[in-house]
């Protein structure tokens, strides 16, 4: 359907771009390409969310299938920024050989590292994440981290020189929401690089409430790509990051649980 | 008519017959894939690709080809 266009645009709001490992981005709503039903469906969603980084992830080509699966014969890799993925790794060992791989396809050194310690939740193996950080920064690359929302890892994967540290909102692909608001807080008021929450985001109101705990941006695949109309999600994910973007720089009113009548208390007739 | 003499290496994750002597940049013409598309991985070495006509491929020798996928 074409819908008006006045629904869908968010309001202008005065704010710095966010720059991640010497990278400028128009957008600080990050997105994912996979679960999309078909490949038509995820380029308009990409260009609905208005992001301009996207996540790929590396796979052997399945040589039985068509060559057209792969995700660059959908997206140009001159309209949008490839982040590859470690996603699917469970060493620090694989999820090095992956960056590599991923590098060695030419477009930049930026990696989006994912290591994983447990099938069940998807909760990363932090030890193996920061060890693969080091490897990876030492060899050059600009390493986005994604990690549970416990502070002194996101400390750690600082010092050990990643551009960006990315806790988790909830576990992957659950669409659970912001579980943890006061770690995320916390490790934003710590880290010296940005902060970027990835996973977890189930629909626009957690992407509004994660980036209302102050977050330089926010990362997200499953929320759009699984919803009934992802081109329509991916408006609304777009609109939330900037309201809770728009909020945080606001500044909120203190919350009480009490209340306060806003309209004048004199003047009521006897 | 020539005997082509022929190998056996493993492609990602299979076992596959092709003609000895072939370099990288043969292999995926065979298959064709556009060099630009993949990531070539020849027992475990990254190969620049520049480089696939320098790589002859061997009896036993195992081969990654990688591209991207959708992910998240």
């Amino acid at each position: 359907m074409t819908a008006s266009q006045t629904t869908s645009e968010a309001p202008a709001v005065q704010d710095e771009a966010l720059e991640v490992g010497g990278h400028t981005l128009t957008s600080r709503l990050i997105v994912g390409t996979g679960k999309y039903a078909t490949n038509e469906v995820m380029v308009d969603a990409i260009r609905a969310s208005g992001a301009d980084m996207v996540t790929v992830a590396v796979r052997r080509v399945d040589l039985d299938r068509t060559k057209e699966e792969g995700v660059l014969h959908h997206l140009d890799p001159k309209e949008f920024f490839l982040l590859a993925n470690t996603a699917g790794c469970y060493t620090a060992e694989d999820a090095v050989r992956y960056a590599r791989l991923a590098r060695a396809a030419g477009f930049n050194e930026f990696v989006k590292l994912e290591v994983i310690g447990d099938e069940t939740t998807l909760l990363p193996d932090v030890q193996a994440t920061v060890d693969a950080a080091k490897t990876l920064s030492d060899e050059g690359f600009k390493v986005m981290a994604y990690t549970n929302d416990d502070l002194v890892t996101a400390l750690r994967l600082e010092d050990a020189g990643c551009v960006a540290v990315m806790p988790l909102a909830s576990p992957i692909g659950s669409g659970l929401g912001v579980v943890n608001p006061y770690f995320i807080r916390e490790i934003k008021r710590r880290l010296e690089v940005p902060v970027i929450v990835d996973a977890g985001v189930g629909t626009a109101s957690d992407a509004c409430v994660t980036m209302e705990q102050g977050v330089d941006g926010v990362l997200m695949n499953t929320a759009i790509a699984a919803a009934d109309d992802p081109v329509r999600m991916a408006h609304a994910m777009r609109s939330a990051v900037w309201a809770g973007r728009s909020a945080y720089l606001a500044g909120r009113m203190p919350s009480r649980e009490i209340a306060v009548p806003s309209s004048p208390t004199a003047g009521m007739l006897d | 008519m020539n005997t082509t003499e022929m190998i056996e290496i493993r492609l990602n994750g299979k076992p596959h017959d092709l003609a000895a002597g072939q370099s990288v940049r043969e292999l995926l013409e065979s298959l064709d894939l556009h060099p630009g598309m993949v990531v070539v991985e020849l027992n475990r070495e990254i190969l620049e690709r520049d480089r696939y006509d320098e790589f002859t491929i061997g009896e036993g020798d195992t081969v990654e080809l990688v591209h991207f996928v959708g992910g998240g």
